[in-house]
């Protein structure tokens, strides 16, 4: 973490389109009048999804429609860091390196960042691509891993290696559709290499013994 | 809530305490010392400093005090009463823990710090602290914030109590400062780092506990223990703030609150705060006579025989107006001189406010200001109470805040820092609101101690009586004025208005008030300090200005009598509230510039009608003798007149003109010549003026 900071190149202004107003009165119907201002997450993440990322004539824009202070957005956008000050590139990429992704080579997958992207939070030379480390993201069962934002939204791709997240970044970079989710072929996050549980019998109900049901004193076969 | 009394053991000691009482209260209560950076009295809890952690019997950890209510608390497995230690070895480890923390980050600046020796955390480091740290890592650096002309910031010092964000969000009113980031990264900061918008702004600087925000024209100029420390009262309105001036050699460096729980609590305001820069500059410190045109230093004895010659004239053609900033004594002198002469025409509403002839309660703030938070509905009329009595609106904004106060307005509907009903906006709307059936009407009849709150530009108009008249025909007819209450309230912006008007400084039989001398003929104009009038309407009479400044006056009077500022002589002061105050005297007159009350006496004896004192303590025993109500030492009269409240004996009975209600003050930062001299309160004013040109890059 570091400080945060409005962008130094602001937009002179900012206003909601039609989508993202649909989006603020479908969350500002959650909350009574009086207690509005509880819709400024929501609002500021609307703003972010429309623009990329947060600006100050958005965050003004907020305010005045919460009847907010300004300071309060302010202190509200520069707290979370999911809230970006500066515009990024086309595709967000937030590697996570908490412990499990670290311990499953997550550094591999920062230097490549490093290498292709260039510094954290700049936009790459070509303006597609911009990095962030995160911390955890939940998904430590298919570590190392990253959530890709993009105007497709927010996904995460798992299982990362540096071969598969370069290649990654090169269908991105050529706008070819990627595949979303484990890049391994496993499925979600079922046990990795070994193949578990495999024995058909397992399933056909053969191997259930006979029980004794209380009170009867009769031996009945389970159905399976 | 139940607010009964609960007993609890305090370091083995029982106290009984009310149940809503924080543990820290209570602690307080039984005589126990807890430190703490972000508690305060008068702001919210924000339990984030951790220093006033105690030891509760029987829980496992440590609770912080503030936070902790004392109804919360549970009592021993047998029915004893719950128990807290303040002074236990854990508590110690506690504190000393905190300590450590607070320190880990904050730099070893002192030397170079305006704070040392008056700052919380050197001082609580010292008894509460570790002797030494145990972390020696690099300390975090804080980018400075810009926040204005009053405010110096030095963020890297900065604890995060958040003492500033709530006071600027609760008491003043101006949400403007905040705290952004997070964790090691939080700072403190306002919205793109404007100035801050608030007349209270400077209090600021009195809450932080370390040296982050401190006093910017007062940088690097004293330490606390040099100064002399004169406790006095703030002549800049008529609140009567009471101050601590500090002074070194003959030079007042800073004023601070004092706390008066009847008055400002503990707040000032940026004007009363940053006067004492206009202390120091464009002083009258010689007596000018003007030749060819040109004013030319003189001698005292010279200049008190060209006053001599003019005071003989004839008296029906001299005239004197005394300023917003005398003094009662200087009045009194004024007065009696002006009475052995025969001189009708004296004034001390040079504002021209159509007040004074009725009895006392005609011109008093009867509601008294700590009143104002027993009010459940406020009428405004004719004021602008942010401008002209900042401190007064802090105290509205407090019962509005705190009691659901309902607040109207008949005036201009400027931002008040809080939410008011717009009832009108001129002397028609004020005349015709206690005909009406529904709106505010009703909300003032509803209420059980309703405040009508007069303005003085009301008050300074041509029908200034008469509106007067419709605000305590309103009064009586809403109920303002019972037994126990007088909510009829006149808010002055002059600190020396109410003394005047209780002397009777006002036109003698045949006498002219200010416009009538300012309409010609007259051939000696006095002017007492008085600079806010069309100073170019006296038309070719003689001016004689005694006074402090080189303001408006001086530059128009042909003869100049210096005299001293209010820091510079003893003195009796009347706030809106009739409240009479003592000011002392804090550092001597510059140069040769006199006490006001002496230039009179000296001016007496030239003319042969000897003043019959000699010195300040003689005069206010006559002062005292001819005005008993003066006597009364810091004492609000409040609703004590309001049995004999009688509307008809207030103002004068008439048709009120249509013209829309204009506040006595435009600009705050200007309103006498003192702060028309202050370097900072003028970079506060053109803030004002234009705030985009300082807006942040």
């Amino acid at each position: 973490m570091s400080v945060r900071r409005l962008a130094k190149d602001q937009p002179e202004s900012f206003a909601f389109n039609k989508k993202s107003e649909d989006e603020i009165k479908f969350w500002l119907a959650k909350y009574p009048e009086e207690k509005k201002a509880s819709a400024v997450i929501p609002m500021l993440w609307i703003a972010q999804k429309q623009e990329g990322w947060v600006c100050e004539p958005a965050i003004r824009e907020i305010a005045d429609r919460l009847e907010m202070p300004y300071i309060r957005v302010y202190e509200v956008a520069t707290f979370y860091t999911m809230f970006n000050l500066a515009p990024v590139g086309e595709h967000l990429i937030q590697v996570c390196g908490t412990t499990p992704c670290m311990l499953r080579g997550s550094d591999e997958l920062i230097s490549v960042c490093k290498n292709r992207i260039g510094k954290q939070h700049e936009i790459s030379e070509d303006g597609k691509f911009t990095w962030v480390e995160v911390e955890c993201m939940g998904a430590c069962a298919n570590a190392p891993m990253i959530q890709l934002a993009n105007k497709d939204g927010d996904h995460y791709i798992e299982d990362l290696d540096a071969e598969s997240f370069e290649k990654l970044l090169d269908d991105l970079a050529a706008g070819k559709k990627v595949k979303y989710g484990p890049q391994s072929e496993r499925n979600a996050s079922e046990p990795h290499g070994t193949k578990v549980l495999t024995d058909e019998s397992l399933y056909d109900g053969s191997r259930a013994k006979p029980v004794t049901l209380p009170n009867t004193g009769k031996s009945e076969k389970a159905e399976g | 809530m139940s607010d009964d009394l609960r007993k609890i053991v305090v370091d083995g000691e029982e106290v009984e305490v009310p149940n809503s009482f924080t543990l820290l209260q209570a602690a307080e209560a039984a005589g126990r010392e807890i430190p703490r950076f972000c508690y305060h009295e008068r702001l919210s809890v924000a339990g984030n400093c951790r220093m006033c952690l105690v030891e509760l019997v029987g829980a496992p950890k440590p609770a912080a005090s503030c936070a902790m209510q004392v109804r919360d608390m549970r009592g021993g497995p047998n029915g004893e009463p719950p128990a807290m230690n303040t002074l236990s070895p854990m508590v110690k480890k506690a504190r000393e823990g905190v300590m450590e923390f607070l320190l880990i980050n904050h730099p070893l600046d002192c030397p170079i710090c305006d704070q040392g020796g008056e700052c919380d955390l050197q001082d609580q480091s010292l008894v509460y602290g570790r002797t030494g740290s145990r972390f020696p890592e690099n300390k975090r650096a804080v980018e400075d914030k810009e926040m204005g002309p009053i405010i110096k910031t030095e963020m890297t010092r900065c604890i995060q109590c958040t003492r500033c964000v709530r006071f600027v969000t609760e008491v003043a009113g101006v949400p403007e400062i905040g705290m952004i980031g997070r964790g090691e990264d939080a700072e403190i900061t306002t919205y793109l780092e404007n100035a801050v918008t608030s007349e209270l702004s400077g209090n600021v600087i009195d809450l932080c506990p370390v040296g982050a925000l401190t006093s910017k024209p007062y940088a690097f100029n004293a330490r606390p223990w040099e100064l002399k420390k004169t406790e006095t009262v703030d002549v800049m309105d008529a609140v009567g703030s009471n101050i601590r001036v500090d002074a070194r050699g003959g030079a007042v460096l800073r004023i601070l609150p004092r706390v008066h729980e009847g008055v400002n609590e503990e707040w000032i305001s940026d004007k009363t705060r940053y006067a004492w820069e206009g202390l120091g500059k464009r002083r009258l410190d010689k007596p000018y006579v003007r030749e060819n045109g040109k004013l030319r230093a003189a001698s005292w004895s010279e200049a008190l025989d060209v006053a001599v010659k003019r005071l003989s004239g004839d008296a029906s053609k001299i005239g004197m107006i005394a300023g917003d900033l005398c003094s009662a004594e200087e009045m009194k002198a004024a007065k009696d001189l002006a009475d052995a002469l025969g001189i009708a025409s004296i004034d001390c509403r040079q504002d021209g406010a159509k007040l004074g002839t009725g009895p006392r309660q005609e011109y008093l703030f009867n509601a008294t200001i700590a009143g104002i938070e027993e009010a459940d509905a406020i009428l405004i009329v004719g004021a602008n109470p942010r401008v002209e009595a900042a401190i007064v609106n802090a105290r509205i904004r407090k019962t509005w805040l705190h009691n659901d106060t309902k607040v109207g307005v008949i005036g201009e509907p400027v931002d008040l820092t809080y939410e008011y009903e717009h009832v009108g906006t001129g002397a028609k709307d004020l005349a015709g609101l206690k005909k009406k059936r529904s709106g505010f009407i009703k909300t003032l009849k509803d209420a059980k101690r309703p405040l009508i709150l007069v303005g003085a530009g009301a008050l300074a108009r041509e029908d200034g009586a008469q509106v007067l008249r419709a605000a305590g025909d309103l009064a009586a007819a809403v109920g303002a004025v019972s037994e126990d209450w007088n909510g009829f309230s006149v808010l002055h912006t002059a600190a020396s208005r109410v003394a005047g008007l209780d002397l009777g400084f006002v036109p003698g039989e045949g006498g002219q008030d200010v416009a009538g001398m300012q309409s010609g003929g007259m051939e000696t104009i006095v002017l007492m300090g008085a600079d806010e009038l069309d100073i170019s309407k006296f038309g070719d009479a003689f001016v004689i200005y005694v006074g402090s400044h080189g303001d408006a006056g001086a530059h128009r009077a042909d003869l100049v009598l210096p005299g001293a500022a209010w820091t510079e002589q003893d003195g009796l002061f009347a706030n809106t509230e009739g409240r009479v105050q003592l000011a002392f005297r804090s550092v001597f007159p510059k140069g040769e510039a006199k006490e006001n009350w002496a230039i009179f006496r000296a001016l007496s004896e030239r003319v042969g009608k000897t003043l019959p004192y000699d010195n300040l303590t003689q005069l206010r025993l006559k002062l005292f003798e001819d005005v008993p109500v003066l006597g009364g030492i810091d004492h609000a009269p409040g609703a004590e007149g309001a049995a004999e409240f009688d509307a008809k004996s207030i103002g004068a009975d008439g048709d009120v003109a249509d013209a829309a209600f204009t506040p006595a003050v435009r600009n705050f930062y200007f309103t006498n010549p003192v702060a028309r001299a202050s370097k900072t309160l003028a970079e506060c004013a053109a803030l004002k003026d234009a705030p985009a040109a300082v807006a942040a890059e």
